[in-house]
């Protein structure tokens, strides 16, 4: 059991990368939807619909093997500049993990702009502030804090999606497992160990969002 | 589309049995996944700590580990512990699970962990005088269950519910990891014979969104039908 730690633990660094850029690049993705979604223009508006329909409606795996598999068939994308990126399975992975969070995120963040009160952007317009300052500081500060909870689940479900790349080749913590398992014969060792720090993982991320959001919570 | 052709030139045949193929499993996980709730949330709602604490332990761990580490575990290691239950009565031959009834009890087992959440938060929300009531009417404890708590339960999981199937029917395509034919293993199978991944998969896709926008419309129909009266 000591033993295979080290190696689990390599492979945790891997999921925890994988984690970090997907949410990061995710973020960036969800809140370009999210402002798309409530744009009032209906083909922009539809856009934004699609793209998290198709996303939040196929599985994962789906949409992994897809851009790791199927973005290499198309010769126009292998002789450009971005067949550096797709060629890799790092790369791909991240590709999918970003589209596929940032579909959920643009959801979380659109019902939060639904739900703010139209009182605070009418006082805000009585009072004269433009409608830019009037997103970039009451709206938005205000969706954000109150998507964190929903946001906190949003970082759990990707941590446990990141264990898919480890089907197309990544030595994440789940890639190490397999493997532990394929050398020692001793699937609940390897198995049973590499949940047990999914679930520390998953207990750190869980509170870090309880802290902000004690710190940062929004009281109406 | 000749690819998508029945018969031995095509692979819609096959496509179309894998869909069924899903269909099956994500019924029977859910199916399972009703069990291990009805078992759970009784323990999560339980006075007695111990008991509440092995129903949080389940739906806590089995939430906050990947799909994927429940199926490689019940896959490799169900094996395993099948092969030791039978060496303990004698029998040493070699033993394998099905893959259909590992993926569909360790997709049922996740499955299981959110309807469990529902379930309890159904019964959370119903008004604590329908319980004092029918204690004041003097009717029995399972029947009180049966008659009185369970199907307004059910009404009110409904919508949390069809959330539920749809994190299920998703869930499946994880499956095809142990080898079961069902869409996203049939469309491997098929991408790797053809050369053309991005068309299968893109198959796939719009399969499984067929899946779940057919689903959709089912569980708003069963959900008009059930809040009829309220």
């Amino acid at each position: 059991m000591i033993s295979i730690f080290p190696s689990l633990l390599s492979g945790a660094v891997i999921t925890l990368q994988l984690l970090v850029s997907s949410m990061f690049f995710g973020l960036i993705i969800g809140l370009i939807f999210a402002i798309l979604r409530i744009n009032k223009n209906p083909i922009i508006n539809k856009f934004a619909y699609g793209y998290s329909y198709f996303f939040r409606g196929t599985p994962l795996l789906v949409q992994l093997y897809l851009i790791y598999y199927g973005l290499a068939n198309i010769e126009l994308l292998r002789n450009s500049f971005f067949w550096v990126i797709i060629k890799e399975p790092y790369w791909c992975a991240i590709i999918a993990f970003s589209l596929n969070t940032g579909a959920y995120t643009s959801e979380i963040l659109r019902s939060a702009f639904q739900t703010i009160k139209k009182g605070y952007i009418e006082a805000a317009q009585s009072l004269g502030v433009t409608k830019k300052i009037t997103f970039y500081r009451i709206q938005l500060p205000i969706a954000i804090k109150q998507s964190l909870p929903a946001y906190g689940n949003e970082i759990i479900l990707m941590l446990k999606g990141t264990s898919l790349a480890s089907v197309i080749t990544i030595m994440d913590l789940m890639g190490e497992a397999r493997k532990v398992n394929v050398l020692t014969f001793k699937p609940f060792e390897a198995f049973i160990t590499a949940g047990i720090i999914y679930l520390f993982i998953t207990f750190i991320i869980h509170n870090i969002i309880k802290y902000l959001e004690k710190k940062y919570g929004f009281q109406t | 589309m000749g690819l998508l052709s029945f018969g031995d030139t095509g692979w819609g045949d096959e496509l179309f049995l894998a869909t069924l193929m899903t269909i099956a499993v994500s019924i029977a996980a859910m199916a399972i996944g009703f069990i291990f709730a009805l078992i759970f949330t009784p323990l999560k709602l339980s006075k007695n700590k111990s008991l509440n604490v092995i129903g949080n332990c389940y739906t806590t761990i089995i939430r906050g580990v990947p799909e994927l580490l429940v199926i490689y575990l019940l896959f490799f290691g169900g094996t395993g512990a099948a092969m030791y239950v039978a060496s303990i009565f004698g029998y040493d031959g070699y033993i394998e699970i099905n893959a259909f009834i590992t993926g569909a009890l360790a997709i049922g087992i996740i499955s299981g962990a959110y309807s469990t959440e529902v379930f309890r938060g159904a019964i959370l929300s119903i008004d604590k005088g329908q319980f004092e009531a029918s204690k004041v009417l003097g009717i029995k404890k399972n029947i009180q269950f049966y008659k009185i708590i369970l199907p307004q339960m059910l009404r009110l999981s409904i919508p949390n519910l069809s959330n539920v199937w749809q994190i299920t029917l998703k869930d499946t395509s994880l499956i095809s990891v142990t080898g079961l034919v069902e869409i996203m293993r049939q469309s491997y199978i098929a991408a790797g014979s053809t050369r053309d991944p991005l068309f299968f998969y893109s198959v796939a896709a719009v399969l499984y969104l067929m899946l779940t926008f057919l689903s959709m419309k089912l569980i708003n129909k069963l959900e008009i039908k059930y809040s009829k009266g309220y």
